[in-house]
């Protein structure tokens, strides 16, 4: 089964909405891309388009938020980070203030419109912020849950939404817990740490790479910050290496918060998929993928790779 | 006596110790922003001794009057008006920009009773306001949002973003305060880079506009008065002031922008607001 996760997230706002009074969801010009229309179109006295001013709708945001709502600030991940990075560390963080920053296409989502609307930067730009929690859901189950729980968490967070179908690898039955990963398959050659739509590419390899006798374990990261240390040590306990995999640059994000707390605790050789020092291609959402080297198959050339620097 | 006349006596009163207790602030801190403090003390005098609904008892009531001091360098202003409305105390004047404590050199909601929000870097308070605004007006309230910006601050594009958007929404519950001393860090506005015809700008962005004597505590009375009666949309007080007002060899003196008084200078001050 495949679901959009701007989907998911969409109708997840709507019961939150439901449920909640104190939701507002603002927009910066891009409701039907994000799909926050689904909850215009029921509250439409909770919704805001801001229009296109990244800077002015997190501020926006924050106002509410000092006001007692729960603020959802929609746009474009790469320009809503961009733009609206200062207010961001500012008047959300510093603050400390109770907004849900969404930041929508991110990855390969935008396809063919190219480089310049492919933000690989977001997780490192939020990472590096106090106060921050980094959420990035599977799939569009979890987005489901997500919503709700990143609306019941009290403080700032940043979520990453996809654009496009995605395999559904989670269940209904599985928990969400903030900072609590979820482990997917068990293993003990390898630990496969991934996030987002790059969970089904680990799933994938783990498969593949059965077949050649290599157990590895996959963990989902699905909160990237706080990092939930405890189920990597636990994995890293048993198999000794490990390979991250992000729809995201390798310099700041999911794999350098692992390789960060595994350097000062327990030093392993680890391995990163992620897109390289390098800008974005125009293709479709696939050939993205390929051409950036985000596939089941660099998974699997990874784990080779940390497999030989773990025999040493 | 009316009852204006008696507020503003108050508010007079209230202004005199505010500029004694900034010059202690930055003189003590050996640093700080005075000029633009100085510019702001009668704006925010008049604002909090008259008009701002809020509780030293309460401060994060949900049913305040909201106030954002997005040129948050004048903070030792904002401490200095928060000591007269009983939300800080007199002594706590020794804490700013003290590792401890809870007067920082720039606004923080965390640590000080009374800061409705962060700020410090500029151009960030309007867009505060307007969610703050909008909020309120959700619930059915009347409760409103005060901004003070600074002119140099006008600079930064953000500004313009969130007077786009309280014209858009029609926000009544909207007040913008310029405290338009006409000097900035590296100089003159209009040696930096200039504002052209101020007015005519917050004109043509659909705000009511009401330009004042920003010293002159009446007009300044009768501005927030305006403001809070104008229901069609968001108004700005452009309030011309001296940089540097109520201590004379501080006032239209570009080095003032972030400079702490010496000792002798400090007595000198003090004398003068005796």
């Amino acid at each position: 089964m495949m679901i959009a996760p701007r989907q998911a997230y969409g109708e997840a706002l709507v019961e939150l909405g439901k449920e909640n009074k104190d939701v507002i969801v603002l927009d910066a010009d891009v409701a039907k891309a994000s799909m926050t229309i689904l909850f215009k179109e029921v509250f439409p006295d909770r919704f805001f388009d801001i229009g296109i001013s990244e800077s002015d709708i997190v501020g926006t945001g924050a106002g509410f938020a000092v006001a007692g709502r729960i603020p959802f600030v929609n746009a474009y991940a790469n320009f809503l980070l961009g733009n609206g990075w200062e207010q961001i560390r500012l008047s959300v963080c510093y603050a400390n203030q109770n907004v849900k920053i969404i930041g929508h296409n991110i990855g390969a989502s935008s396809g063919k419109d190219g480089p310049t609307h492919l933000p690989f930067e977001d997780i490192t730009l939020t990472r590096v912020l106090p106060n921050m929690t980094i959420i990035e859901p599977a799939d569009g189950i979890e987005m489901k849950k997500a919503v709700k729980a990143i609306a019941e968490h009290v403080g700032p967070c940043y979520m990453r939404v996809g654009r496009l179908p995605n395999p559904v690898i989670t269940k209904e039955t599985d928990s969400f817990i903030i900072g609590k990963a979820n482990v997917l398959r068990e293993g003990w050659d390898v630990t496969i740490i991934a996030c987002g739509v790059m969970l089904s590419m680990a799933l994938a390899a783990a498969q593949e790479l059965a077949t050649e006798g290599i157990r590895a374990e996959v963990i989902n990261m699905h909160t990237i910050k706080p990092l939930d240390k405890e189920t990597i040590l636990n994995s890293v306990n048993k198999t000794g290496a490990v390979v991250t995999a992000e729809e995201h640059s390798v310099i700041g994000g999911l794999g350098s918060a692992v390789a960060e707390f595994l350097a000062a605790t327990k030093p392993v050789p680890v391995q990163f998929v992620g897109t390289k020092d390098r800008f974005g291609v125009c293709g479709t959402y696939d050939e993205i993928h390929e051409a950036m080297g985000l596939t089941a198959e660099k998974i699997v050339e990874a784990v080779k790779n940390v497999l030989v620097q773990k025999r040493g | 006596m009316s009852q204006k006349e008696k507020q503003l006596e108050e508010a007079k009163r209230a202004a005199t110790n505010m500029r004694r207790n900034i010059l202690l602030m930055t003189h003590r801190a050996k640093g700080g922003h005075p000029g633009g403090c100085l510019s702001a003390t009668d704006l925010l005098a008049v604002l909090y001794k008259c008009f701002m609904r809020i509780d030293p008892a309460y401060p994060k009531s949900p049913d305040r009057d909201y106030f954002l001091l997005s040129k948050g360098h004048a903070v030792p202003a904002l401490y200095a008006v928060l000591i007269e409305k009983g939300f800080l105390s007199q002594e706590e004047i020794n804490d700013f920009r003290e590792l401890e404590g809870r007067l920082p050199a720039y606004p923080s909601c965390e640590l000080t009773p009374g800061v409705d929000m962060a700020s410090g870097s500029l151009g960030q308070g309007l867009s505060i306001a307007n969610g703050i605004a909008l909020s309120c007006r959700l619930k059915g309230s009347d409760q409103r949002a005060y901004c003070m910006l600074g002119d140099g601050e006008l600079h930064e594009g953000q500004c313009w973003e969130a007077m786009l958007t309280a014209a858009h929404f029609k926000l009544n519950n909207v007040c913008a305060i310029v405290d338009y001393n006409k000097l900035q860090l590296d100089g003159s506005l209009d040696e930096v880079k200039s504002l052209g015809d101020l007015r005519a700008k917050w004109d043509a962005f659909d705000w009511h506009t009401i330009e004042i004597d920003g010293h002159d505590l009446s007009q300044i009375y009768d501005a927030f008065a305006e403001a809070e009666n104008y229901k069609k949309g968001p108004s700005v007080i452009i309030a011309n002031t001296i940089k540097g007002k109520g201590v004379s060899f501080m006032e239209d003196e570009v080095g003032w922008h972030a400079a702490a008084p010496n000792d002798e200078q400090l007595q000198k001050a003090l004398k003068e607001l005796s």
